[in-house]
């Protein structure tokens, strides 16, 4: 029988254990900071069971990254570990943490800034901020960039092109 | 999972057959649609729209990923969503008859785009309300990506309508030539009944009105005229297809076919 306290602290290692496998596409943010890791628990067997969530549901990275979390569990000695996908409630850029904005932004890509998707026109682009210089004249460049939850901007004040992290 | 509608569907071999019929058409739908907008890799008429369009193919692939995983599983005969995608042939698939049109310019496919994704946005809506809450899960995530194609393709409507005398009439046009797919869209059959009966999907008659304001909105902003309403020769749906989709299939299907079997 596993002691509470004991079995709560072992989870918390395998949450230190994945805040180390980063995101293969932004490789500065960790899985952790992406928001997509949605539980780590274990069964009454004892078994460990980790929640992933994808972000898009055609993202390239999902299977690159299942294949890193299991990696990282074996080479912990988890094994046996039960990888599971979760898709409610979806993935929104609002799942990031303050810390993954903060990494976003450092590494020079705008954290997303609009909470709420409209769902019309697509000529009325969010304001954002230029992660570099912090101008927020800036104007979007392409609505679509270099992966499915980036888009494209341009600092207008630093003349700097930089990445926007996307509102879904 | 709500055991109130679980447990007839496994009891009732027609029951469980019209589930995993909805769960095919929805995914086939969105995977052909996928398949088609990748056509443009490589040849849209700019690099944003070029990405875009990508952008959008792997959204839709995605979705018919999750879409005929589960599919397969309810079907139970062993079939994984790439037995659904690759080993079946054009009378099996049930895909909506729109999405398999060819592509033809790009105010066409915009055109195609527009009607489907205005069409997703109502019935991925409605099945956030699912009794099958994993078929809820599923359009819960697909609608969010299905807003911001929608409002891609809304846009490039009222840009290319509302634009040049040349780009008007090309759009007029794509809409005069695909409208006559749309009424498939809320055709509800026994597979629809069924799953509206379980409170499984909704009810299409409750959808129809939506799409069609939502429709009718953009064409007013691209001054775009709404053709009239055509009798309904193809279903499918049901299977029943335009010549285009084997062609796509053999262009889809072909490593699989040729290697029965290859993993990479």
């Amino acid at each position: 029988m596993i002691e509470p306290v004991a079995a709560a602290g072992r989870e918390q290692l395998i949450w230190a254990l994945l805040a180390e496998v980063p995101d293969p596409e932004i490789p500065v943010l960790s899985i952790v900071d992406l928001g997509i890791v949605r539980h780590v628990r274990r069964d009454p067997d004892g078994r460990l069971h980790v929640g992933l969530t994808p972000t898009y549901s055609g993202c390239p990275a999902t299977e690159v990254i299942r294949v890193a979390v299991r990696a990282a569990l074996d080479a912990a000695g988890l094994a046996d570990a039960v990888l599971e996908e979760v898709l409610s409630p979806p993935w929104t850029s609002e799942w990031l943490t303050e810390a993954g904005r903060t990494k976003l932004k450092a590494f020079g890509i705008a954290p997303p800034e609009e909470p709420v998707l409209s769902p019309r026109r697509l000529w009325h682009a969010p304001l954002v901020t230029c992660p570099r210089c912090g101008s927020r004249v800036t104007e979007r460049v392409s609505e679509f960039g270099s992966t499915p939850c980036k888009a494209h901007y341009r600092c207008r004040a630093c003349q700097e092109p930089f990445d926007y992290f996307k509102c879904l | 999972m709500s055991a109130r509608t679980r447990a007839p569907n496994e009891r009732d071999p027609a029951q469980q057959e019209a589930h995993f019929r909805y769960v095919v058409r929805l995914g086939d739908t969105s995977l052909v649609l996928g398949q088609r907008l990748g056509e443009w890799v490589g040849h849209a008429p700019a690099l944003e729209e070029d990405l875009g369009l990508a952008n959008f193919a792997l959204d839709l692939i995605g979705q018919a990923r999750l879409l005929l995983t589960y599919a397969g599983e309810l079907e139970g005969r062993g079939r994984d969503e790439d037995a659904l995608a690759f080993l079946r042939d054009a009378p099996e698939f049930a895909n909506l008859t729109l999405a398999e049109q060819p592509n033809g310019d790009f105010g066409h496919t915009i055109v195609r785009q527009w009607l489907l994704d205005t069409w997703q946005l109502e019935i991925y809506a409605g099945l956030q309300e699912s009794a099958d809450t994993r078929l809820g899960a599923i359009a819960a995530k697909a609608l969010r990506e299905t807003r911001y194609h929608q409002r891609f393709s809304s846009g490039w409507l009222i840009r290319l309508g509302d634009g040049t005398e040349e780009s008007h009439d090309r759009v007029q046009a794509a809409l005069d030539s695909l409208w006559r797919f749309t009424a498939e869209l809320f055709a509800a059959d026994d597979v629809d009944e069924r799953m509206r009966a379980a409170a499984i999907a909704p009810a299409l008659t409750e959808l129809a009105p939506r799409w069609s304001a939502r429709i009718d909105e953009d064409l007013r902003a691209a001054t775009l005229e709404r053709p009239a309403a055509r009798p309904y020769p193809w279903h499918g749906r049901r299977g029943v297809h335009t010549e285009h989709l084997g062609h796509m299939l053999s262009d889809m299907q072909h490593l699989q076919r040729t290697y029965p079997g290859v993993r990479w």
